[in-house]
């Protein structure tokens, strides 16, 4: 009977569609590899070229005029030490801002005004923060070029970042936990205290590491208060039993430093090329670091996913 | 005596319970502590205001506002000095735009990808890959811009004569790599939340899953897109070390990717290392152009937080 046969295969303008369609797929896909395939190129790179300096010794030299041997040593206690005052100053003022905004602020235009302020303070350049602690930190306070005042200065930049990731923990906490609490007679503190923080603390723990490792690759903000100097002791060399006599915690705090990300732009700029694998070294040294702080809070984040 | 239903009301309630916080002193002292907490931020953003304010208008006291937004020179170090804005804001728009125009092609066709084609296993694997670009410090991409694209890549490619050590492309290129996480996560986001009803309906039509992505989830999704690439401004128009350290220190009134500029913010490191006396106009300057980077990604900021709120009221 009939003799052409019937096809489900679509042809002229459909077919014309469809294929496109199915090749658009590999188009898109290529597209997202691309930005990956340059983290795996740039992770190569950095580790093939800074292969030759990294070593033990690489970690525990000063810098010197010789590329082999300059080392990391007080660009390594300055980072300690710096992003210690940052993490004393920065957490509890963030979490209690997250804790006032969530929980105990009246539902006005203050509020809708602190919320605001936060979100343009999070999306304020760094090097802004930079002037901010030079002039207040390091001229008004007359802190100098301290690790005191470059801690003071990350604290006020990561603050807001905090705020927003801890707020958002707070708010993932079911309301019927505080509720009870409150309908048992507990106070408000009470029930934030023991009912809603105890829930928000791995989602808080998270947005504050990912914060700290925001501050750990801070370079610009540094500079503008006067960090880049050339340094060949350990900075905040202190012994933590002795307060405030010389050579003491206090004075350690008040002396000049130098960090990593400072580090490696030192020898990014250097003329002579055989600092670049110092450089990159240094680069392997950082991220190191910062996947570290990364995988931490991707790990709290995914074991205590819990609403 | 019985209890007459509108004293169990709401009001009574708040009344309790403020009652009941009376009663204990210590939980005043703890809504003084967090208030204080909560007061920092908005002293933080008056200092910045304050000092940029403050220290402009002195500034302004030695070189006329006029020559400032009018003149097209910024010559501030050698004679004849002339602190015209527009050579920095031109440097901030040449690394800006050639940014642009790599990572918003690459980054909406990753979202598109992600939201709309990849499996859930892929997806759950490639975005938190994409989002470690965004972890990455910044003065490490400014080594791959001046060592590995400028030395490595761009040079043999075009010739050591045309292309200078410091150019914009080199900068503009891992800018791009930098807010390429940005505009992908945030555009994803944005088109993972437009309902499903819209994507089956065009289906029903016949639509491939092409034209879904494009003629539908894409405008759908557009005021989300919008504040992606609006963040995205604002973090190339605010990022320091990759212009300071590969687009060099000479300001340059061109679009030209391939010549030296100086953006606002590599002028500002660069007073920031040193190389300018205190005290004297060229520092103030500092807070001069300090300011004008504040205004405009504060502009961009806001708009971005007015786009995102406007695609949170759509659909969630």
């Amino acid at each position: 009977m009939a003799t052409e046969s019937i096809s489900l295969r679509a042809g002229g303008a459909v077919e014309r569609r469809q294929l496109l369609s199915r090749v658009s797929r590999y188009v898109f896909l290529l597209a997202t590899l691309i930005g990956i395939s340059v983290l795996a190129f740039l992770a190569y790179d950095t580790i093939s070229s800074g292969a030759s300096r990294l070593s033990l010794r690489f970690l525990d030299n000063y810098p010197s005029r010789f590329a082999e041997k300059a080392g990391l040593r007080p660009a390594i206690w300055g980072t300690i030490w710096v992003l210690g005052v940052t993490i004393f100053c920065s957490i509890p003022v963030a979490i209690g801002t997250a804790i006032w905004i969530e929980e105990f602020a009246p539902k006005n235009r203050l509020l809708t005004i602190v919320k605001i302020n936060l979100n343009n303070l999070a999306g304020v350049p760094s090097i802004i923060y930079g002037i901010l602690g030079l002039t207040i930190f390091v001229r008004f306070y007359g802190m100098d070029r301290s690790i005191l005042a470059a801690g003071f200065t990350l604290a006020l930049m990561i603050i807001p970042m905090t705020v927003i990731a801890a707020q958002e923990a707070i708010r993932q906490v079911p309301p019927s936990l505080r509720d009870g609490a409150l309908a048992l007679g507990a106070t408000k503190w009470q029930a934030v205290r023991h009912n809603v923080l105890p829930n928000a603390i791995p989602g808080i723990m998270t947005g504050i590491i990912l914060s700290i490792s925001r501050a750990a690759g801070e370079t610009a903000a540094i500079i503008m208060i006067g960090g880049f100097t050339f340094i060949r002791f350990d900075p905040g060399a202190a012994i933590p039993g002795e307060l405030f006599t010389p050579g003491g915690f206090w004075d350690g705090l008040n002396e000049s430093f130098t960090i990593i990300p400072i580090q490696i732009y030192a020898w990014t700029i250097d003329s002579r090329r055989e600092f670049q694998a110092n450089a990159s070294a240094g680069i392997v040294v950082l991220m190191a670091g910062v996947l570290t702080l990364n995988l931490i809070a991707a790990v709290i984040r995914e074991r205590f996913r819990r609403y | 005596m019985s209890v007459s239903p509108e004293s169990i009301g709401r009001g009574d309630m708040g009344q309790a319970l403020a009652k009941r916080n009376l009663k204990r002193p210590d939980e005043a002292i703890i809504m003084a502590l967090l208030t204080l907490c909560a007061a920092v931020s908005l002293i933080t953003t008056v200092l910045i205001v304050g000092v940029l304010i403050r220290e402009s208008l002195t500034f302004f006291e030695h070189v006329s506002p006029r020559e400032f937004f009018l003149e097209t020179r910024w010559q501030p170090l050698f004679k004849p000095v002339s602190f015209g804005i527009w050579e920095l804001v031109a440097g901030t728009l040449n690394v800006t735009f050639w940014a642009l125009l790599i990572a918003v092609p690459i980054g909406l066709a990753t979202a598109v990808y992600l939201s709309e084609y990849a499996q859930p296993r892929t997806r759950k694997l490639l975005k938190p890959a994409l989002e470690a670009l965004a972890g990455v410090p910044t003065v490490v991409y400014a080594y791959f811009a001046l060592t590995f694209v400028t030395q490595d890549f761009l040079r043999p490619l075009l010739g050591n004569d045309n292309v200078p050590i410091f150019n914009a492309l080199a900068a503009s290129s891992m800018l791009a790599v930098m807010i390429l996480p940005t505009i992908a996560s945030i555009s994803e986001d944005a088109m993972s939340n437009v309902p499903r009803e819209l994507r089956e309906a065009a289906y029903g039509l016949g639509a491939t899953r092409l034209e879904v992505a494009v003629r539908v989830v894409f405008p759908a999704a557009l005021s989300g897109i919008i504040a992606a690439i609006l963040l995205a401004i604002a973090r190339v128009v605010g990022e320091t070390m990759i212009v300071a350290i590969a687009a060099g220190s000479s300001p340059n009134l061109t679009m030209d990717p391939l010549s030296p500029v100086q953006t606002m913010t590599g002028f500002m490191l660069q007073v920031g290392l040193g190389d300018v006396q205190r005290g004297s106009v060229d520092y103030q300057s500092l807070f001069a152009v300090g300011m004008m980077l504040f205004v405009i990604t504060l502009l961009f900021n806001v708009a971005a937080y007015f786009f995102v709120r406007r695609y949170r009221e759509e659909y969630e």
